[in-house]
């Protein structure tokens, strides 16, 4: 049994990049793994407190959020397909349209 | 199905339930006629014939409710109510409507048959039907009738319809002023009426002005005697007003300018009657008022059969001799009536012949009429032989007018006369039975001016076409058989059955008033003879002397009209009016004007300056905020999740120090 200190760092860890990953990337593929990275070590939160409290419902969960992730993925690419389709680039920060 | 829910209904009134189609029928032939009439072929008579015919059987459908004896029937839904006043509208159908639908229905198919061939080719054809339509529907409203209020509403279109039609050829100076003499003579009536009718609401306690209701409240007595009187002789007026009595008869000889269909149906037959037969719906109310309304209102019969018919028999247009006859005979129905229970239903029962040998006498006038083109006696002479059916048909009406048995008036008259001697009511009976022997006189002028003699008019007349002579026959034939409804002599006592009040005695029929009735009707028909059967110019009654000249000028009773009543209101009051009008009411009206101006320049300013003012900081403040704010939406998705992580972060700190 592995003390809860590890993972709970290792998602710090890994949620922490997840935000620079989605507030300073510029390719719009690199933001949305970067969300992936930030909901899994939420994931793995779950997982980890599940395993400490001997209770099962944190990892249904978790198995949830893979669900919802893959989802989210599948609409997310569409779109970067179809901003490409239209822009022939990827860059977000030059995606701002919509403003004002 | 609709049978086996007659059946069903046959306990509670059977066909009379559906009376208030009758009165509905002629208003939708009215719409269509009006909107379709000149794009029908034949430009839509149809309509109201067809309608008319609908209603006729319908009527009678509802009048075999009351051969059986069955019930009365009453319906009504809300109007509309003011305070404790309940407006209603439905029908009220006894006995006396069922009658008076089926007078109204049989004149007025036969008029507009008959106005088939008679306004052929008029420029106002259709409108003509039009109203006729409305005229048909609006008396039928008055006799189904629940309340008084929507027998107001029928009784006034009633006045609307006779000025239109009176007036019809309005070209003719002469014409359109007799319109508005009788609309605004039958309106002088009216007023009173009006007011009765609020007498009559407020002595029930301002509750109800449903018909039955009042009536059956003056039944019980539970009307204050003042009230009642009060209310009686104020609906007198207005019966004064529409059937012609005393002082108020002058509008129907003038109405005779309308064309002849109209005068059988308005002012012989249907709407002239419409007074007495309200006289005879609100009869309780009479009744349980002091004595002196019903001695008046004999006193003015009395007044009115006799004038008339003295007026009658010095005209020379064929129309003035039935109108001023109809007057007379509308004061024996009157007569009838003021004589109390017993002679309700005599009265009700001339109305009822009355309608059919009059309204055939005037189309008879008008088929000779048509053939001569003049109205005028002299001018004719003689016609018996080109128009054999006129002929015939109008000696049958003369006839029945002149209370001749077995025709229909010697009922109805003989019954009104002979019932004024049994209520003891002598001088009545008296002028009764002496204006029947004029009565006999001047028809009997009429038909020899008309029809014997040699021809003294123009061109070589002929005889009418079927549509004219159709109804006439038709008329004619009722005219010889309706009398037998109540049929005294021979123990019939049909009518008294379906139109009584109280528990409706019949007197017993009496062989010596009949004969003296038949002598008297043979005696003016002899007399007549004798004086017109070699007629010459200059009229014969000339002999009379003053009398004669007095008669020429209807007793100066236009004249004193127009002395006494109209050039003082339009010389003295007009212009008294005309100066209040300009120098006080106009003075207030822009006093008025004026305040109103300054108030709301003010108002004006408030408005502008400090209300628009303030809605347009308001907006002004919000469009700068949002001015700012906006800078803050870049467009750019990072930095929205930059502001995200932040509140998180901030959130977070916040949470954690709690």
């Amino acid at each position: 049994m592995i003390r809860l200190a590890l993972p709970l760092l290792f998602s710090a860890a890994l949620f922490s990049v997840g935000v620079y990953g989605v507030l300073a990337r510029r390719n719009a593929v690199l933001v949305l793994m970067s969300i992936e990275l930030m909901l899994n070590a939420v994931n793995v939160n779950l997982v980890a407190f599940s395993q400490r409290i001997g209770e099962i419902t944190g990892q249904v969960f978790a198995l949830f959020v893979i669900a919802v992730a893959a989802a989210e993925v599948g609409i997310g690419l569409a779109i970067v397909i179809l901003i490409y389709r239209n822009r022939e680039m990827i860059n977000i920060d030059e995606v701002n349209l919509l403003k004002w | 199905m609709i049978a086996a829910e007659v059946v069903e209904h046959a306990g509670n009134g059977g066909f009379a339930r559906y009376a208030w189609i009758v009165a509905l029928l002629p208003f939708v032939s009215t719409v269509l006629t009006l909107f379709f009439g000149r794009r029908t072929p034949g430009k839509g008579a149809v309509y109201g014939i067809t309608a008319i015919g609908v209603g006729l059987v319908l009527s009678l459908l509802v009048l075999w409710n009351f051969v059986q004896d069955g019930p009365t029937v009453h319906d009504a839904v809300d109007w509309f109510s003011i305070g404790s006043l309940r407006m209603q509208v439905g029908q009220y159908v006894d006995g006396l409507t069922a009658v008076m639908l089926i007078v109204v229905t049989v004149v007025s198919l036969c008029v507009h048959v008959y106005s088939l061939g008679y306004m052929h080719g008029d420029e106002r054809y259709t409108w003509f039907f039009v109203v006729l339509s409305l005229f048909t529907g609006a008396m039928a409203n008055v006799v189904i009738a629940e309340n008084l209020f929507q027998l107001l509403v029928g009784w006034e279109v009633m006045g609307i319809c006779s000025y239109l039609l009176i007036g019809h050829w309005w070209e003719e100076h002469a014409n359109s002023s007799a319109a508005i003499k009788a609309f605004l003579v039958t309106r002088t009536g009216d007023i009173p009426f009006t007011f009765g009718i609020f007498a009559l609401v407020v002595a029930t306690g301002a509750t109800t002005s449903s018909i039955p209701a009042i009536t059956e409240a003056a039944e019980r007595g539970e009307l204050s005697i003042v009230w009642a009187t009060a209310a009686a002789l104020l609906l007198f007026g207005g019966a004064i007003g529409k059937s012609a009595q005393f002082p108020l008869h002058v509008w129907l000889p003038d109405a005779m300018a309308g064309p002849t269909p109209v005068s059988a149906l308005i002012h012989a037959a249907t709407m002239v009657a419409a007074g007495v037969f309200m006289i005879g719906r609100m009869f309780q109310v009479f009744l349980h008022a002091d004595p002196i309304v019903l001695t008046i209102v004999s006193v003015v019969a009395g007044i009115t059969m006799l004038i008339a018919a003295l007026l009658a028999m010095i005209q020379g247009d064929i129309k003035r001799v039935l109108a001023y006859s109809t007057v007379s005979q509308l004061a024996y129905m009157v007569a009838g009536l003021s004589l109390g229970e017993a002679g309700y239903t005599a009265g009700l029962f001339h109305l009822f012949t009355h309608a059919f040998f009059k309204a055939l006498l005037f189309l008879g006038a008008g088929s000779v009429i048509h053939a001569v083109h003049t109205n005028e006696m002299t001018e004719m002479g003689g016609l018996r032989r080109p128009m054999p059916r006129t002929f015939w048909t109008f000696l049958i009406g003369s006839a029945a007018l002149s209370g001749i048995p077995p025709l229909s008036g010697f009922w109805s008259k003989d019954e009104i006369i002979s019932t004024a001697f049994h209520e003891h009511s002598y001088i009545l009976w008296a002028v009764a039975a002496f204006t029947a022997i004029l009565t006999a006189f001047y028809m009997t002028r009429a038909v020899l001016l008309t029809f014997f003699g040699e021809y003294r008019g123009h061109g070589h007349p002929h005889e009418s076409p079927a549509v004219i002579t159709g109804p006439l026959i038709v008329l004619a034939a009722l005219s010889c058989v309706v009398g037998f409804l109540n049929a005294t002599a021979f123990n019939i006592y049909e009518f008294s059955e379906w139109v009584h009040i109280g528990e409706g005695e019949h007197p017993p029929f009496n062989y010596g008033f009949a004969a003296l009735s038949i002598v008297g009707a043979v005696l003016g028909i002899a007399a007549g003879y004798r004086v017109y059967s070699r007629y010459r110019e200059p009229e014969p009654l000339r002999a009379l002397g003053p009398l004669y000249v007095v008669l020429e000028n209807k007793y100066y009773l236009d004249e004193i009209g127009w002395r006494g009543i109209v050039r003082p209101v339009r010389d003295q009051v007009s212009a008294a009016t005309y100066w209040t009008n300009q120098h006080v009411l106009d003075a207030a009206v822009n006093a008025t004007a004026w305040v109103t101006r300054k108030v709301a320049g003010v108002a004006n300013l408030f408005d502008r300056r400090v209300i628009d003012g303030a809605v347009n900081a308001a907006a002004g403040t919000a469009g700068f905020t949002g001015g700012l704010l906006r800078y803050l939406q870049s467009g750019n998705v990072q930095r929205y999740a930059a502001f995200l992580f932040a509140g998180i972060v901030l959130l977070a700190i916040v949470f954690t120090r709690v």
